[in-house]
C-alpha cells in the first residue's frame, strides 16, 4: 500500500495556502493530520497531483469561549480536546464523542477540521456539531464566512466548502445553564466507525421543559443528518419516558442507513432508537434533571 | 524531493525524500532502524507506533516530510545509557510480549500514556492501547507491563520530589 | 507441580523470564522484512479484481516503462521452466502463477521486479489485465449442483467433489440413533477465518548464481521441510537440496498461517534465479488477509443421541467442506480431515460415526490448522455445542451433565469410539475447578432471578480433550517425511552449551523452554544454555512448529539427547572417580558416588574432562543429537466458564467473566503457558464473536483490511483468569503434553454455550459463530422480545 507520487506543499500561512488551492484547484488536496487522506491515499483511492499540508499554519489551534460562543481552531488536534477541562467540564457531548474517534495515537495527529471538512457521514464530529448548533468558518481568497453547520453537509462526501476555501474554524454557541449533553455510539469494535451512534444537547427552562435540544446521527444517512422532528417534538416539552420513546422512534424512521458490515437497516435503526433515547437520557442527567 | 530535517532519538537527520516517503519507511529504509514495523497499512494495529514531538502516531499513516523539523523517538531511542526504560523492563517481567513483533510500538504507545496518566487503571490501560494489536498475549500480561513500569515510575519520582 | 532444580539451574517448573525478550523490548529483533542485501530488489504482485475470470491479456508495457522496474513475470514465463504450478502438502496442484484462469479474488496474477519498494508498487498499478470474467462458486453447498463449472478439470474431475472422509461404524451409529431415547440435531457453521498474525508473510529469495546456491530468508514455521519443498519442486531448474539454505529469523505470528508455500515465494525464488540478484517480497496486510490461507470454513450436521436421563450413547456429524480452489490444508498425509475424528470428545459412549466431503470453490486455498493441531477446534466445538444442546434438551444442568458422562480417570488409557488411544486425563476435577473459581451455583440462582425481569445472562461451559503431538512415525507424515522432531546439544569445554533444534519458535519462547528442559537433565543453568533454530544449514532436521508438537516432539528430543549426555558423564565420573558407574547416583548438576556425598564430580568438571581427560577408547567432547518418534500423541484437555451479559435492547455482549482451567500436564515454565493460555483465549475470543472472511456472491472478499476483519484490542478482550490440573503425559520423557492451542480451542465453544444460555429460555438452541450484537438482536426480535422500527 504505497500512495501515487505528489507534489508537498507546506504553506505557513493561511494566504499562501489559498493561493495554491486557487493555483491547483481540484488538483489539490488539503491535508491536516492526513489521517483521513492519506489511508486514501496509500489505497490510490485518492491520487491528488498536490498536497497542501496546513498543519504548519501558525494560530489554528485553539479552545476557547468569547463573545458567546465555544471556538475551535480548524487544526486543533482531537488529543486537545480530549485533554481540555473546558471541554470536559463544561462540553461533556465532545468529550463523549471525541474519546470514542479512533484510538489514542490517531486523535493525537487528527484534527476536529479535518474530521468535519472531510465530510463523511461516519465521521463522529459532524452529528456532535449538529447537535450543538455550531457553524464553521470558511476562509477564501475573499475573507471569511462562517457557515451554519446545517448548510455545510452537502451530501455525500460533499460540504459547501469551495474548492478555494479552507476551514479554519468551528463556532459553538455558549450552553445556557442547565445545559447537558451526551454521544453515544455502537461500534462493532473499540475505534470502529460507528454501526450508528446519536449526539444529544439540550437545555432545560426554569420550569424544567427542554427549552432546546440538538440531536445528530451519525452514519445513518449519506451526509451526516440532524433528527429534526424528534427535536420538534421534544422542544418546550416536559420530557416524560413517553415522549422520549416517541422521538427516538422518530429518528430511527426518519434516517436512512445502507445496509453493510456493520449491520442491517433494521438493526441501524433499532440501535438509533435505542441510543437517542438513552443519549437523551444521559443529557437530561448531566443537565441536572 | 523535499529536504527535510527531523531529530530521530536526539540526532538530526538531514535528507532528501520524495513527498510521498512514508515515516516508518523512512526510520525503517532510509535510517535502517528496523525495530519499528508494520502490520496493517490502515492505522489499524499500531506495530509502525512511534513517539512524534513526545507524542505517539501511526508512522505507517504519516508522510515523512509531515515530520520536518520534528522530533521522533524509536524503540531504539528509548534506552538511556544502557538503562532500559520501566515499560522495557516491564514487558520483560510480566512476559507482555510473545513474538514481538507488535512490543516495539505497544511500548511506544504507553510511553505516551504513561507520561499522561502516570497512575492509569485497568480499564484506562486497556482503552489506552486499543489502537495497538497484539495476537499473541491476550492483553492480560500488557496491562501487567504497563502497571509495572507505573510503579516504577511513580517510585522513582518520589525521591526526586523529596529532594526538591 | 514438577520442580526439584534451584533458582540458578533454572529447570522445570520455574518461571523463568525470556531470554528472547532483551532484543524484542529494544527493537534488535530480526523479521524478514528487516533483512536488506546488497542490490536486493522488490517484487509486488498483481492480483485479481475477479473471483473466477479469464485472462485475456496482461500489457506490461506501461509498468516497464517506469525507470526502475526491471521484469514483470507472468505465468507464461514461469511455464518455461515449468514452474507456473506446485503441489500442496495435500497432494493437490496450486498455480504459483496463473497462464490462463484466476481462480479467486486476489489471487496472484503476475509480479512486478523493481530497484525499490515504491517503484514496484507503481509498476503494479501501471499492468493492464484483460479479463473475461466468469460466474464464480461462492456457495459450497451449491458447488456440486448439476450445471455448475467444474473448476478442477485439469486434475481429471467432472465435479468439484475433492474428497469423502469418514471414520468409525456407519451401521452401528446409525441403529442406534435409530433407537435412541433422545436424539439432539443442530447445523453447525465454524467460519472461514484468518490467523491475521500481526507481521504478514514475506521473504527474501537470495541467488548466487556462480555458486548456484540459494538462500531464502523468510517467515516459516517449518524451514526445514520447506528447504525439501524447494529442491522438489525446482531441482529441475538445478536447485540441488544441499545448496539450499532456508533462514527463518525472528517470527512475527505464525499461527499455522506460515506453515504452507505460497505463490510468492516462488516467483521471488524465480525472480531471483532469472534476475541474478536478491528479490524481496512482503505481502501487505489486504494481500495477506485476502490471499493466504484461510482456516476452519466446515458446516457439520451434528446429531447426539442419549438416554432420556443423560447418559450420551453415540455421535454422528456429516461435514461439509470448503477448501477453495485448491486442498492446500496443512495436514498429515493420511488426515485429510485432520485430527477431526477427536469429536467424540472427554465423554465415554460407544459408537460414533463422521464422515467428510471436500468441495472446490472460487475462493483462496486453505485450510491451514490456525493454532489448532488439525481441525480440533472444529470437532470441539461440534461435541461442545451438542452437550449443552442435550442438556437444554433433556431439562439438565449442563455442568452436571457433562461431570455424569466424562471418561473417568482409571479409564486411561481410553480407546475412543473413533480409533485414539487417549493418554491420560482426569476430567472432573478441571470442570469442579472452574466450577468453584467462578462461583457456579450462585451464578445460576443469579440468572434465575435476572430472567424473571427480562434481563439476560448466560453461562456457557466448555470441557475439551485436545490431541496434538504430530506424530508417531507409523501413522503421521508430511509429504511423506515422517514427523519426528530433533534436538542437537553440544557442550563446551567450559560447560556452556547450545542447542538447535528443527522447530522453529513464533513467539512460544523456546529460547527459554528448551534451555529449562535441558538444564532440569544436565544441571547446566538455563541461562548458560544458548537456544538456536531456524537455519537449515545448522539444525537438525525437523518437521517445525505446529499443532502444539514443539514439547511433545522436539522437547522430548532435548530431553532424550541431554540423558545420552547424562549416560556419558556417568562414564566419565565413574572414571575421574573410579569407582564402578552402578556405584554413582546423579542429583541434578552431579554425579556422586553412593555414601559418600562428599565424593563427587560436577556436570562442569565432567564436560571439562570429556576435552581434556577422557577414558581411553572413549568418543571425545560432550554433543548428543536425538531425533525423537513419539510413541502416541497427547491429550490436552481443560474446562472453561465463560459468563456473558446481553443488552436486551442492542444485543450487546459483555464478557463478565472467564475462567480458564487447563491440564498440559507437567509445566516446564509456568509464566509462558499461562502466557500461552491468555493469548489463546483471546484468539478464541475473535471468531467467538467477532472475526470472519465474509466474501458477497460474486466471491469478492469484503472485508480483507484490519478496518473490517475484526481483531480484539485489549477492550474487547476481557481479563482472563487461569488455573490449572496436572495430569502428567505417561510417554513423554519429561511428562508434558503442549498447551498451545488449548485455549484457542476450547473459547469459543465456552463462548456460544454462554451466549447461547442466555436467550435459551426463548427456545434458541444454537447460534453459529461469531455471535454478533446484530445476529442476538435479529433473534430478540424474532422471538418477540423488542420489536423492530
Amino acid at each position: 500500500m504505497i500512495p501515487q507520487a505528489f507534489h508537498y506543499e507546506a504553506p505557513t500561512n493561511l494566504e499562501g495556502a489559498i493561493a495554491l488551492l486557487q493555483k491547483y484547484g481540484s488538483d489539490a488536496k488539503i491535508m491536516s493530520g492526513g489521517h483521513s487522506l492519506i489511508p486514501m491515499m496509500k489505497l490510490r483511492l485518492a491520487t491528488p497531483e498536490h498536497v497542501i499540508d496546513i498543519s504548519g499554519i501558525q494560530g489554528l489551534e485553539y479552545i476557547h469561549e468569547e463573545g458567546g460562543a465555544l471556538k475551535i481552531g480548524a487544526l486543533t488536534k482531537e488529543v486537545a480536546l480530549e485533554e481540555s477541562s473546558l471541554i470536559n467540564d463544561k462540553y461533556p457531548l465532545i468529550a463523549d464523542a471525541t474519546k470514542m474517534i479512533a484510538d489514542p495515537s490517531v486523535r493525537n495527529l487528527a484534527t476536529v477540521g479535518g474530521n468535519l471538512a472531510h465530510g463523511d457521514a461516519a465521521n463522529d464530529h459532524p452529528a456532535v456539531m449538529l447537535a450543538l448548533r455550531a457553524s464553521v468558518v470558511a476562509a477564501g481568497p475573499n475573507g471569511d464566512r462562517e457557515i451554519p453547520i446545517d448548510d455545510f453537509f452537502l451530501g455525500f462526501f460533499t460540504t459547501a466548502l469551495e474548492a478555494d476555501e479552507i476551514l479554519t474554524e468551528i463556532r459553538i454557541p455558549i450552553p445556557p445553564a442547565h445545559s447537558g449533553g451526551a454521544y453515544l455510539k455502537m461500534e462493532r469494535k473499540v475505534g470502529d466507525y460507528a454501526t450508528a451512534a446519536t449526539a444529544v444537547q439540550l437545555s432545560l427552562d426554569a420550569d424544567g421543559k427542554c427549552a432546546q435540544i440538538g440531536i445528530g446521527l451519525t452514519n445513518v444517512s449519506a451526509a451526516p443528518m440532524r433528527a429534526s422532528r424528534s427535536e420538534d417534538l421534544l422542544r418546550g416539552q416536559v420530557l416524560t419516558e413517553e415522549l422520549i420513546q416517541e422521538a427516538a422512534k422518530m429518528a430511527a424512521q426518519d434516517c436512512d442507513p445502507n445496509p453493510d458490515l456493520r449491520g442491517s437497516i433494521a438493526y441501524k435503526r433499532s440501535i438509533v432508537k435505542t441510543y437517542t433515547a438513552r443519549a437523551i437520557h444521559k443529557a437530561l442527567e448531566r443537565a441536572g434533571a | 524531493m523535499a529536504n527535510i530535517t527531523v531529530h530521530i532519538n536526539g540526532v538530526p537527520q538531514t535528507l532528501d525524500v520524495e513527498p510521498r516517503l512514508l515515516l516508518v519507511h523512512l526510520i525503517r529504509e532510509n535510517l535502517n532502524l528496523t525495530g519499528t514495523h508494520v502490520g496493517c497499512d490502515t492505522s489499524s494495529c499500531g506495530a509502525c507506533t512511534v513517539l512524534m514531538d513526545g507524542r505517539s502516531v501511526k508512522s505507517c499513516t504519516v508522510y515523512a516530510v509531515q515530520a520536518n523539523g520534528k522530533e521522533v523517538t524509536t524503540i531504539e531511542g528509548l534506552a538511556h545509557a544502557g538503562q532500559l526504560h520501566p515499560l522495557q523492563e516491564g514487558f520483560k517481567e510480566e512476559h507482555g510480549l510473545q513474538c514481538g513483533f507488535c512490543t516495539p510500538g505497544m511500548i511506544m504507545r504507553c510511553v505516551d500514556l504513561l507520561e499522561r496518566n502516570p497512575n492509569p487503571t485497568e480499564e484506562e490501560i486497556r482503552w489506552g492501547i486499543s489502537g495497538n494489536l497484539c495476537r499473541c498475549t491476550g492483553y492480560n500480561n500488557i496491562v501487567k507491563a504497563v502497571e509495572y513500569a507505573a510503579q516504577k515510575m511513580q517510585a522513582a519520582e518520589v525521591p526526586a520530589e523529596t529532594v526538591a | 507441580m514438577f520442580c526439584n532444580t534451584s533458582k540458578e539451574i533454572g529447570g522445570m517448573g520455574h518461571s523463568l523470564k525470556r531470554k528472547e525478550d532483551a532484543r524484542f523490548t529494544q527493537g534488535k529483533g530480526h523479521y524478514v522484512d528487516d533483512v536488506k542485501l546488497p542490490g536486493m530488489l522488490y517484487m509486488d504482485i498483481v492480483r485479481s479484481p475477479y473471483a473466477y475470470a479469464k485472462i485475456l491479456n496482461i500489457d506490461a508495457s506501461k509498468a516497464l516503462e517506469i525507470p526502475g522496474v526491471l521484469a514483470v513475470i507472468t505465468g507464461r514465463d514461469l511455464e518455461k521452466y515449468n514452474l507456473h504450478w506446485m503441489p500442496t502438502l495435500m497432494s493437490d496442484t496450486q498455480m504459483v502463477l496463473p497462464t490462463d484462469t484466476v481462480m479467486y479474488y486476489a489471487q496472484e496474477v503476475c509480479a512486478v521486479i523493481a530497484t525499490e519498494r515504491y517503484i514496484a508498487a507503481d509498476g503494479v498499478a501501471a499492468v493492464e489485465v484483460e479479463y473475461e470474467p466468469m460466474k464464480a462458486i461462492v456457495d459450497a453447498h451449491k458447488a456440486l449442483d448439476p450445471g455448475m463449472p467444474v473448476l478442477r478439470p485439469d486434475k481429471g474431475k467432472t465435479d468439484n467433489h475433492i474428497w469423502h472422509w469418514e471414520a468409525g461404524d456407519r451401521e452401528a451409529t446409525d441403529k442406534l440413533f435409530a433407537n435412541a431415547e433422545v436424539v439432539v440435531k443442530e447445523q453447525v457453521y465454524i467460519p472461514r477465518i484468518h490467523v491475521a498474525s500481526i507481521e504478514t508473510c514475506g521473504c527474501v529469495a537470495d541467488f548466487d548464481p556462480v555458486e548456484a546456491h540459494l538462500t531464502m530468508y523468510m517467515t516459516t514455521q517449518a524451514p526445514h521441510a520447506i528447504r525439501t519443498v524447494i529442491a522438489l519442486v525446482a531441482g529441475h531448474v538445478g536447485l540441488s537440496e544441499e545448496k539450499v539454505r532456508v533462514i527463518a529469523s525472528d517470527i512475527g505470528g505464525g499461527f499455522g498461517g506460515k506453515v504452507p508455500v505460497y505463490p510468492g515465494y516462488v516467483i521471488a525464488i524465480a525472480a531471483s534465479v532469472l534476475i541474478g540478484k536478491p528479490v524481496k517480497w512482503i505481502e501487505d496486510r489486504m494481500e495477506n488477509l485476502q490471499a493466504d490461507s484461510f482456516a476452519r470454513d466446515y458446516d457439520m450436521t451434528c446429531e447426539l443421541a442419549a438416554t432420556k436421563d443423560g447418559k450420551i450413547q453415540g455421535l454422528r456429524i456429516k461435514t461439509l467442506a470448503d477448501h477453495g480452489y485448491t486442498d492446500a490444508a496443512a495436514n498429515p498425509s493420511k488426515y485429510p480431515a485432520g485430527m477431526f475424528s477427536i469429536c467424540t470428545g472427554s465423554y465415554d459412549y460407544g459408537v460414533a460415526f463422521t464422515e467428510m466431503d471436500a468441495v472446490y470453490t472460487n475462493k483462496p486455498p486453505g485450510g491451514v490448522a490456525y493454532r489448532c493441531s488439525f481441525r480440533v477446534t472444529e470437532a470441539v466445538h461440534a461435541i461442545e455445542r451438542m452437550v449443552d444442546r442435550l442438556a437444554l434438551e433433556i431439562g439438565k444442568d449442563s455442568a452436571q451433565l457433562r461431570m455424569e458422562n466424562f471418561i473417568k480417570k482409571e479409564q486411561f488409557p481410553y480407546h475412543s469410539p473413533l480409533g485414539w488411544e487417549y493418554d491420560s486425563g482426569d476430567y472432573g476435577p478441571a470442570l469442579q475447578m472452574a466450577m468453584d473459581i467462578v462461583g457456579y451455583d450462585e451464578l445460576r440462582k443469579e440468572q434465575a432471578e435476572k430472567r424473571k425481569n427480562g434481563q439476560l445472562m448466560g453461562i456457557g461451559i466448555c470441557s475439551f480433550t485436545e490431541v496434538v503431538g504430530a506424530g508417531p512415525s507409523k501413522d503421521f507424515d508430511i509429504l511423506g517425511i515422517k514427523m519426528f522432531d530433533s534436538a542437537e546439544i553440544r557442550v563446551h569445554p567450559t560447560g556452556k552449551a547450545i542447542a538447535r533444534f528443527g522447530t522453529k519458535s513464533q513467539g512460544q519462547g523456546h529460547e527459554t523452554t528448551y534451555a529449562q528442559i535441558i538444564a532440569q537433565e544436565l544441571g547446566i543453568p538455563a541461562e548458560h544454555i544458548h537456544i538456536e533454530e531456524g537455519d537449515t544449514d545448522t539444525a537438525p532436521y525437523g518437521l517445525g512448529t505446529y499443532a502444539s508438537r514443539s514439547t511433545p516432539t522436539a522437547g522430548a528430543a532435548a530431553a532424550v539427547a541431554a540423558r545420552k549426555l547424562r549416560d556419558k558423564a556417568r562414564k566419565i565420573a565413574a572414571y575421574l572417580l573410579e569407582v564402578s558407574e552402578e556405584d554413582l547416583e546423579w542429583e541434578v548438576g552431579k554425579f556422586f558416588v553412593k555414601g559418600a556425598p562428599e565424593k563427587s564430580k560436577t556436570i562442569q568438571e565432567l564436560v571439562f574432562a570429556s576435552y581434556t581427560n577422557h577414558p581411553q577408547g572413549m568418543e571425545a567432547g560432550f554433543e548428543a543429537t536425538h531425533y525423537y518418534d513419539p510413541p502416541n500423541l497427547t491429550f490436552p484437555f481443560g474446562s472453561y466458564i465463560c459468563v456473558v451479559d446481553i443488552d436486551p435492547e442492542t444485543g450487546s455482549i459483555k464478557i463478565r467473566r472467564f475462567v480458564a482451567i487447563d491440564d498440559c500436564g507437567n509445566i516446564i515454565n509456568p509464566m509462558i503457558v499461562q502466557g500461552q493460555i491468555h493469548g489463546g483465549l483471546t484468539q478464541g475470543l475473535a471468531p467467538a464473536m467477532f472475526e470472519e472472511l465474509i466474501y458477497d456472491e460474486d466471491g469478492n472478499m469484503l472485508n480483507g483490511s484490519f478496518m473490517d476483519y475484526l481483531v480484539p484490542t485489549a477492550v474487547e478482550s476481557p481479563s482472563w483468569e487461569t488455573g490449572h490440573t496436572i495430569t502428567p503425559c505417561p510417554h513423554h520423557p519429561i511428562g508434558a503434553k503442549g498447551v498451545g492451542e488449548s485455549p484457542t480451542v476450547g473459547a469459543p465453544p465456552a463462548i456460544a454455550n454462554a451466549i447461547i444460555d442466555a436467550l435459551s429460555h426463548l427456545g434458541v438452541t444454537h447460534i453459529d459463530i461469531p455471535i454478533t450484537p446484530q445476529k442476538v438482536w435479529n433473534i430478540l426480535v424474532e422471538k418477540g422480545v423488542i420489536e423492530a422500527v
